[in-house]
């Protein structure tokens, strides 16, 4: 049986994962509210966020924040143009057929960056650490910047929502978007900042999980399981659930270690995402999923 | 070169059994299974282990398509209710997850390392030409007889009712059809399909691994139905040879390029894939061979 103290190691543990987690499962969500359809190229942009930060941190030299920028700016500049010139145009097509070329897209960004980088193993040049030690529980200092990047990326989104005209404007569109039409916002221009914001932190996301251990082109579709649950678990198409999802994942998957093999982690959040739509396919926070 | 071409025909063969499994889900009831190599891998596990436990080949194909079409239905089951793309985001999971058991469960299915010596039709008693040619018979036979029950299904009432599911799911539950229970037959049909082409693989090639079953085999189906036409039997069928063409054809032609790295190679394939099924998707969303609907006589003009 384990301890307390190794049960409260892993709830930190995956409260850190959980947070960290939340970013790209905000993405996830947030281009979901908007546009409408599961967009599987998150992975890929998980993955062009991790290697643009890698670019920027090891070619160039960067200190870790401003390579995290770099992340989030160039996943969310490909996200623009990966909608504008394809997606965008499946759009008429219906959900899921935009949802299928969505995967596709993911495997043909992801083979760029294969082609680029090929698939050897990459790590960040990241200063050597000792751990922090409270009580009997322990965390890097590198985690604790990464929960701290996370949570700023998460706040300084809520009050992008809450309090700008854009962000007003973004919730109103996925609110209702024939009642914001009416009102006059523009919806491509919306579509625009969605994806360049959701796919963002989908590069954020995958530098931030880079970070903690190491990076190759599949670092985004090895999360993508983890995503979908968190955002699922909290409810496709809300924000706030895409972090309670994360959170409750991100826990989930921690404590599974207590009687599962670590390889079998993202198995968990496929279990998540099959309980929450057996017993309540709207999430925890989510609307109807119908 | 005999040898090579029988090879193909036999990989081509399985795709089409493929393509035809993902017809009836796809094609016809319109529900899109994003994890459909999940369904091969389950099928191929299936029958390579009830084989290797001393069943015959027969009994483990036929369990492979009747496990495959379990589980189908526990997956569709599922989602059946909710909006399209959950089934989506939920097939794609069923795959990775299967990729994931299969790599970790090392007492059931020996993990990484995979499943060798997977027994074939009188494979020690043939020579590897006259195996092969055994085994290219055995699929048309198999691909013959799935083409025809499926075509039979296109044509009768319930490949109607999927065709009207498809369309509009609302009428068709207007017009009093249990429209639940439709797609969750449709899923189990095609699960079957896909089950038995993964037993078909397995016994042919004698060994599985977890790695063989990687996202972008979903991605070769997919195409080669919407190459060959979607809802259209005899187009999943030219579908699946023209993929297998076109792979084998890119394999070699690919290192022909000056400069490229095996890695890169193999990078501009899979990117050649994706691109290839985004601009079918865009341009020919009904396949090169449409499928052709029964045109219902036009209306006499009303009376003036």
């Amino acid at each position: 049986m384990a301890s307390a103290a190794e049960v409260a190691q892993l709830v930190v543990n995956g409260a850190m994962a959980g947070t960290i987690l939340a970013v790209p499962a905000i993405g996830l969500t947030a281009i979901y509210a908007v546009l409408r359809f599961p967009n599987f190229a998150i992975a890929s942009h998980a993955t062009i966020g991790a290697f643009a930060g890698y670019v920027a941190n090891v070619s160039l030299h960067w200190p870790i924040l401003p390579s995290l920028l770099a992340a989030f700016a160039v996943a969310g500049v490909v996200g623009v143009a990966s909608d504008e010139f394809v997606l965008r145009r499946f759009r008429p097509a219906g959900y899921i057929t935009t949802a299928i070329a969505s995967i596709a897209l993911t495997i043909a960004l992801e083979n760029i960056v294969r082609f680029g980088f090929g698939n050897d193993l990459r790590g960040y040049d990241l200063p050597i650490a000792r751990d922090l030690r409270l009580g009997s529980i322990r965390v890097g200092p590198q985690q604790l910047q990464n929960l701290a990047v996370a949570g700023i990326a998460m706040a300084a989104l809520f009050g992008f929502l809450a309090f700008t005209r854009m962000g007003k404007a973004m919730r109103a569109v996925a609110d209702n978007p024939m009642l914001a039409s009416v009102k006059g916002i523009n919806a491509e221009v919306i579509g625009r900042l969605v994806n360049f914001v959701g796919m963002g932190l989908a590069g954020l996301g995958g530098m931030l999980i880079g970070l903690d251990t190491t990076i190759d082109p599949l670092t985004g579709f090895r999360t993508i399981l983890s995503i979908f649950a968190a955002a699922v678990v909290g409810g496709l198409g809300s924000i706030p659930g895409a972090v309670v999802g994360a959170l409750t994942v991100g826990i989930g998957e921690e404590l599974c270690l207590l009687f599962l093999s670590p390889d079998y982690r993202s198995a968990v959040g496929f279990v998540a995402i099959l309980l929450v739509l057996t017993l309540r396919p709207r999430g925890i926070l989510g609307q109807a999923a119908i | 070169m005999e040898n090579y071409l029988i090879a193909m025909a036999v990989s081509a063969g399985i795709y089409a059994l493929m393509a035809l499994g993902v017809n009836v889900m796809w094609g016809f009831a319109g529900m899109v299974n994003l994890g459909l190599v999940g369904f091969f891998a389950v099928g191929a596990y299936a029958s390579a282990l009830l084989t290797k436990g001393g069943a015959a080949i027969a009994v483990g194909m036929a369990s492979a398509a009747i496990i495959a079409a379990a589980v189908g239905v526990v997956v569709s089951l599922i989602t059946v209710r909710l909006r399209g793309d959950y089934l989506a985001i939920v097939t794609l999971g069923f795959a990775e997850t299967i990729r994931i058991v299969a790599s970790n469960a090392i007492g059931f299915t020996n993990g990484t390392d995979g499943i060798s010596g997977i027994p074939g039709p009188y494979r020690g008693a043939l020579s590897p030409e006259a195996f092969n040619l055994l085994y290219l018979g055995i699929v048309a036979v198999i691909v013959a007889l799935a083409y025809f029950c499926i075509e039979r299904l296109r044509a009768s009432p319930f490949g109607r009712v999927l065709r009207a599911i498809r369309d509009d799911q609302q009428v068709t539950a207007v017009a009093g059809k249990h429209v639940t229970l439709f797609k969750v037959k449709a899923f189990a049909v095609g699960s079957a399909a896909l089950g038995l082409a993964g037993a078909l693989y397995a016994h042919y090639t004698s060994y599985i691994a977890p790695d063989i079953f990687v996202p972008l085999f979903t991605l070769y189906i997919k195409l080669a139905l919407l190459v060959g036409g979607l809802g259209n039997n005899r187009g999943a069928i030219v579908g699946a040879f023209a993929i297998v063409f076109l792979l084998e054809a890119s394999r070699f032609a690919i290192p022909l390029i000056p400069g490229v790295t095996p890695v890169q190679g193999a990078a501009l394939r899979e990117f050649m894939v994706a691109v290839l099924l985004i601009v079918m998707l865009r341009y020919r969303p009904g396949g090169l061979i449409p499928e052709k609907l029964p045109r219902l006589p036009a209306p006499a003009p009303a009376q003036a």
